[in-house]
């Protein structure tokens, strides 16, 4: 049963036009474009060293590629930055983990609140009203984060001391914390085991229900890609292979000898 | 634990409490040498005081920046020059704005750390040591053109009050030490020190939340210049009682390096820890001197035997402590407190049996 979405699915809100990326000679994008459209669930993924997170590093803007274009809500961003992209609205989640480490999980969703903590250093060392005011706030959201992520038993902990699968959900948490209208999640579900990874999955669906906030992620696990998004771009040695639902990318033919494998 | 005032605990305010009884209270009562003052209390604090500074750019923003004496250098002559060239402006007035000259310089010296990390930024800074030094000894401007190379520090003078006594600079380093230490530690807990332990921490992540690379770190080199600035002009006017480039040379850098690592990396205590341990360490190996082997070891090898044993205690923090003695002191409550109830549960324990 097609269940009723809060957020229908609109109009393209990240465009990635012709991007290639090279290191030195080796090429990891070739001329590669895709869009994603508000509020869905985009999934990228890719054999090994198809260049996905070389991808999410260029819309991100760690990554400065040679050509191409990176649009978000059709129009075009010169000088794309890690800081800029925050500041418009897309946050995301790394694949090797990049947390505070010796912060406590409390303090690196914290940080997420960046973009929405306004008060100069000044203020905060003389500890003015709206300085508290606005810690408040913050604290409250994060703490809503946190019991959203059902890690209010370890908020305390500094981070470096938690095992893995809670690690990558304090980076999600932290992500969720900056309010952003598009999150990429850099396999957010690697190394988990089966129950961390549905759980995982119900976080990403609930955000993307509840708050309508735009997924863009890379995976690994086929299964999950396929029953949790809505379309599903496949690169192949930096290209485009196949572009759609999951049903048309699993019946794609290029997309099965590349990666699903042929069937003997 | 819930913050009950400000961002405070209500251990934090106890411990608050405590130092304030002890050192406004008990040490003006029961310390009535003065030799205590001018040589421990005082330089104490001073030192202290710029050990916050380097912690706030080394141990919470994680750049690694040596040249701590060279702020103080300019702190100290920039006090002198403001006393002396605009007397309108006051003790207190010249304080802050000689510690905001120091903080000017280090926005300047501090602008290296995006492009440098590391010890190559350690290399970089050491710049400012040697620039903000020679500046001084080159233009005689900043010495009023004296020629006998160490000019006397003009006497203290707040509110018309002459501030000269060992007692009385005492206070007015602990006021200032205080003020500053409460507004660090606001910092430190506050959205500005998670900002800047971001970047210390995962700086790449940190971008992407939409921290600023430059403004952190350059906030947090002009805020360490500024306590490093506030700190040599105090330390210029309340211990030395004069102004001499030498005295600012790399030597109190490394000082305050190490008051800073072995106090604790990212702790504001551990500053104060740090200093009170370097200080009073010589103090007691010349004890045990002349007291356990009556004057039969020289003082020279004293003083060697100093600086061997700070050197290992570097590496062994290093190694087994990298978060100091700040972190050693929390341990060993945590352990005494873990004891209490341990044994609070062994009487429990025999209660409950003897019951049945």
């Amino acid at each position: 049963m097609e269940y009723e979405r809060k957020f229908k699915i609109g109009k393209p809100i990240l465009e990635v036009n012709n991007i290639s990326l090279s290191f030195g000679g080796v090429k990891a994008i070739t001329d590669t474009s895709f869009n994603v459209l508000e509020h869905e669930v985009r999934a990228i993924i890719g054999p090994n060293g198809a260049g996905k997170s070389s991808m999410l590093n260029c819309i991100n803007g760690i990554y400065k590629p040679q050509q191409g274009t990176v649009s978000f809500r059709g129009q075009q961003i010169p000088n794309i930055t890690p800081n800029i992209m925050a500041q418009m609205g897309l946050s995301r989640t790394f694949q090797n983990l990049a947390l505070f480490k010796r912060m406590s999980v409390l303090d690196n969703i914290l940080v997420g609140r960046k973009l929405h903590t306004k008060t100069n250093f000044l203020e905060v060392a003389l500890q003015l009203p709206k300085v508290k005011k606005e810690e408040k706030l913050n604290r409250d959201r994060s703490e809503e984060i946190i019991s959203f992520l059902e890690i209010e038993d370890i908020k305390d902990t500094p981070v470096g001391k938690l095992p893995y699968g809670l690690q990558k959900k304090v980076e999600l948490g932290r992500a969720l914390a900056t309010d952003s209208t598009i999150i990429l999640l850099d396999e957010p579900m690697a190394g988990m085991n089966v129950e961390e990874k549905r759980d995982m999955c119900r976080f990403i669906l609930k955000v993307n229900d509840e708050l309508g906030t735009t997924m863009v992620l890379i995976e690994h696990d086929m299964g999950v890609v396929m029953d949790i998004s809505d379309r599903v771009v496949v690169l192949d040695y930096g290209k485009v292979i196949g572009d759609g639902t999951p049903d048309e990318v699993r019946s794609n033919q290029k997309v099965i000898d590349a990666y699903l494998g042929v069937e003997h | 634990m819930k913050p009950v005032f400000m961002t405070y605990t209500k251990k934090d305010l106890i411990n608050l409490a405590v130092c304030m009884v002890l050192s406004v209270l008990v040490i003006p009562t029961f310390i009535t040498t003065e030799y205590w003052y001018t040589s421990i209390l005082i330089p104490w604090l001073c030192l202290a005081l710029a050990t916050i500074g380097q912690q706030v750019v080394m141990g919470y923003t994680g750049q690694l920046a040596l040249g701590a004496a060279g702020f103080m250098a300019a702190g100290a002559f920039a006090m002198f020059n403001l006393i002396l060239r605009v007397p309108d402006l006051g003790f207190v007035g010249s304080l802050i704005v000689s510690g905001l000259i120091a903080a000017a310089f280090g926005i300047l010296f501090g602008l290296p750390s995006l492009k440098v990390r590391g010890i190559y930024l350690m290399v970089a800074t050491l710049a400012s040591q040697f620039f903000i030094i020679w500046m001084i000894d080159k233009f005689g401007w900043f010495k009023n053109y004296d020629s006998s190379g160490i000019i006397t520090a003009q006497d203290i003078v707040i509110l018309g009050k002459p501030f000269t006594t060992p007692l009385a600079m005492y206070f007015v380093c602990l006021a200032v030490t205080t003020v500053l230490t409460l507004l660090a530690m606001n910092m430190a807990r506050g959205s500005t020190g998670r900002n800047w332990m971001a970047v210390r921490d995962m700086d790449i992540a940190a971008e992407s939340m939409g921290v600023s690379l430059l403004k952190t770190k350059v906030q947090a080199f002009a805020i360490s210049a500024f306590y490093c600035g506030v700190a040599g002009a105090l330390f210029a006017f309340c211990y030395l009682k004069s102004l001499e480039p030498v005295a600012f040379d790399i030597k109190l850098s490394f000082k305050i390096l190490f008051m800073c690592i072995l106090g604790g990396l990212g702790t504001i205590n551990g500053a104060f820890i740090g200093a009170a341990f370097i200080l009073l360490f010589p103090v007691l190996l010349n004890a045990i001197g002349n007291n356990v082997f009556h004057g039969a070891i020289d003082a020279t090898i004293i003083s060697s035997i100093e600086q061997v044993i700070f050197g290992g205690l570097m590496i062994i923090f290093m190694i087994y402590e990298p978060l100091g003695m700040a972190k050693l002191w929390e341990n060993l409550k945590q352990k005494v407190s873990l004891k209490f109830q341990s044994s609070n549960v062994k009487n429990l324990k025999s209660s409950l049996s003897k019951k049945s």
